[in-house]
């Protein structure tokens, strides 16, 4: 099975170049300028971007358990129509995702019936009772890519020297959710302004800064690759850039939602603006774009959290934190930071494929003869109109619901196989 | 053209969405509605034929009881649904809660909620008008009104007043409310208590005097607000025993005199006598406490007439 992708700008070697991209099967093998060749079927993407396939290190797609708001394969059509075509898996599902039997069904599940690439991170903890150190050495054999405990942090200081000492061991990153749960106490929102006038309970950023800042010194000794999810503050920065200057293996990733919003979005008491970390100050969003545009910031993560419509068509308090964010990561960073000159577009390209490959060691994704055939078609001149019906997640919570975006997916491919099309 | 202030069908969030004049407006509504309240027979049938719904998904007995003495004097059937005997024990959601209330054809609900933000929701799904009866520590707009209408009565005006507000700021609902409110109509709002109970950023919010110690923010005001102090924010670890709290914040005789020598005292209520203020205070000449909860039913029942279209 032969496809060529002709007419497109594509994204090699850092810059965009015209050419032609012939792919056999699964694999890339003829990238060059203008020439013809055989195909089975051909795209013309003519005025449009070709990038690598976006690769997301942080997502929930509920299965198993909770496949009510997710399921491996509504979650990774999802993923194929924000053009994604790796998607890392959270293990904080029902049963949790703590042994190597876990690990197999979602692997299994991906691999019949998924849209995408799906790797799967294992519980730091078992159960992520933060309590006793999950089998991360079997499940690290039967292909996991990193443990965290994500949505849930391990307390115990000693305790996670001891987790991120046994994951060093055997070369396992180690993806934390910083959040001092007595410092976070009920805390609805980021504990500033808005807090402050609307009456919540806020999440003050030393929630997290006081962790990230343990887990660097935790780190160093015992020498495990760190990566900080999710990272939302000004100070949480510093503390990451310090970690960097002295060598440590320490990375971090944000969120599409962090850097385009703020605390005022909760003002109108819209559920879909609760999430873990909470949309802090502006002061912090704009320290996160300058951190990402000059690279203290690793990659973007979407950190994709489907909840149903009736579980967030609550009373603020009673909402669950956290949105969806597949279909729209690109379409948002590309309007609100590359078209607002805040972020290149090579930029953004690099932080949402190649990027958070290369630091979970997923292998070389670029776009080069003999690498897989995971590719996106984006058509910039073009708008996404985002609806809940047209929402392939089965979950709609998210902020940009009703919004149209610049920027449209027109084609996804996966190992050679299209999984996306406008 | 009509420049009346024009109240048919609006919600009642907070003051924020209402202007100093049509703020005034209410005060003057309530005024009449005063005096109905002195009547022997206090009673209008004004609002016969509607119905309110007085939502109370947080207990309390004294707000909803002024709501609905509200809509009794004014002719209208009161229908009341208390969460704690209601099937949102039993786990149904608000919305469809307020979905089965919505059927039985309510014209306007008075919620009182531990969620910011829930009389919007409670709008939303029923498209009727709401008055806010406090929503968590966010707002409490009907007191702020029989606050403001209770200086207002007595002074004439708050134009340039300067009012200070005692105790657990952090907490108060009807802080919040007053703040927007008071401001609005020119007073110079200062607000006074540990800083453990202070929120952050209250300067940048409300433009209102942030003090810690009790003279300073006494001097020289013309109204003196204490607010209730409850022993569990103790054991939340925000302050150390109500015996150091009150030695340090309690309005008393002593304390009192730091303020102008006829400065009105307040207290949105229940007091902890004692604690916060003491009975010297909270029973002398000075003192409105009790003409505010009068004033409670009479701005209710204004807002009530004026969202609902009464006739005059």
């Amino acid at each position: 099975m032969k496809t060529l992708v002709k007419n497109g700008k594509a994204y090699i070697d850092g810059k965009f170049t015209s050419v032609n991209i012939l792919i056999e099967d699964d694999k890339i093998i003829k990238i060059a300028p203008k020439f013809t060749a055989e195909a089975d079927q051909t795209i013309d993407a003519k005025g449009c971007h070709i990038f690598p396939g976006f690769v997301d290190l942080h997502a929930h797609l509920r299965d198993p358990g909770q496949t009510y708001k997710e399921d491996i394969i509504s979650g990774t059509r999802s993923a194929a129509k924000g053009g994604f075509t790796t998607v890392c898996t959270m293990p904080n599902t029902e049963p949790v995702i703590d042994n190597i039997a876990a690990v197999e069904y979602v692997q299994r599940r991906a691999k019949d019936l998924g849209s995408c690439k799906v790797h799967v991170i294992g519980a730091i903890t078992k159960k992520l009772e933060g309590a006793e150190i999950s089998e991360m050495a079997t499940m690290k054999n039967g292909g996991i890519v990193a443990v965290s405990d994500d949505g849930k942090c391990v307390q115990n200081a000693r305790l996670m020297l001891s987790c991120m000492k046994y994951a060093s061991n055997f070369n396992i990153p180690v993806i934390i959710h910083p959040e001092d749960y007595n410092m976070a106490g009920k805390g609805q929102i980021h504990g500033g302004r808005v807090a402050s006038q609307l009456g919540f309970s806020g999440i003050p950023a030393l929630a997290e800064e006081i962790i990230i800042a343990r887990d660097i010194m935790l780190a160093e000794n015992s020498k495990c690759q760190l990566h900080v999810a999710h990272i939302s503050s000004a100070k949480a920065l510093k503390l990451v850039k310090e970690a960097k200057d002295d060598g440590l293996p320490v990375t971090c990733e944000v969120t599409p939602h962090h850097l385009v919003l703020n605390e005022d979005a909760c003002l109108t008491f819209d559920t879909n603006t609760k999430m873990k970390p909470p949309l802090r100050a502006e002061k912090d969003r704009q320290a996160l774009v300058t951190a990402l545009r000059e690279g203290l910031i690793d990659c973007v993560a979407t950190d994709h959290a489907p909840h149903a419509d009736f579980e967030k068509e609550r009373e603020f308090d009673h909402a669950p934190f956290g949105i969806i964010g597949f279909e729209t990561a690109f379409p948002v960073l590309y309007t609100e930071l590359v078209l607002k000159d805040q972020l290149s577009l090579e930029r953004l390209v690099e932080v949402m494929s190649l990027a958070p490959a290369k630091l979970l060691h997923l292998g070389d994704k670029s776009l080069a003869e003999g690498n897989a055939a995971d590719l996106v078609i984006v058509d910039l001149k073009a708008k996404t109109e985002v609806l809940p019906e047209t929402t392939l997640s089965k979950s709609k919570n998210s902020p940009w619901m009703g919004k149209t975006l610049q920027s449209s997916i027109k084609h996804t491919i996966c190992g050679g196989r299209i999984t996306w099309e406008a | 053209m009509d420049t009346t202030p024009q109240f048919l069908g609006r919600n009642v969030f907070d003051l924020d969405d209402y202007s100093a004049e049509e703020i005034l407006y209410i005060l003057e509504a309530a005024k009449g509605m005063k005096e109905i309240n002195l009547r022997e027979y206090k009673k209008i049938p004004t609002l016969r034929g509607k119905t309110i719904c007085t939502l109370f998904v947080e207990n309390s007995t004294r707000t909803r009881m002024s709501f609905e003495l509200a809509a009794s004097r004014l002719s209208a059937d009161v229908v009341s649904f208390q969460a704690s005997v209601s099937a949102l024990q039993k786990g149904e959601s608000l919305q469809d809660t307020v979905y089965t209330l919505d059927a039985m054809g309510i014209d306007l609900y008075c919620i009182r909620h531990s969620s910011p933000g829930s009389p919007q929701l409670v709008h939303k799904y029923s498209g009727k008008p709401v008055i806010n009866g406090g929503d968590g520590r966010h707002a409490h707009p009907t007191q702020a009104l029989l606050d403001i209408f209770s200086i207002w009565e007595k002074l004439g005006s708050l134009d340039g007043l300067k009012v200070t507000i005692v105790g657990d700021i952090l907490n108060s609902r009807v802080v919040r409310s007053n703040l927007i409110g008071m401001k609005k109509l020119g007073a110079q709002v200062t607000v006074c208590g540990p800083k453990t109970l202070m929120p952050g950023s209250m300067e940048e919010i409300y433009g209102c005097r942030v003090e810690y110690d009790l003279k300073t923010a006494l001097s020289d005001a013309d109204v003196v607000m204490g607010l209730r102090m409850q022993l569990e924010r103790q054991t939340e670890g925000l302050f150390p025993s109500l015996e150091e709290y009150s030695k340090h914040y309690v309005l008393s005789k002593d304390t009192i005199q730091w303020a102008k020598h006829d400065a009105l005292i307040m207290h949105p209520g229940p007091m902890n006598r004692g604690i916060e203020i003491l009975p010297e205070i909270a029973d002398g000449t000075q003192s409105i406490i009790v003409e505010q909860v009068a004033n409670g039913v009479a701005i209710r029942m204004a807002l009530m007439f004026l969202i609902l279209g009464g006739k005059a």
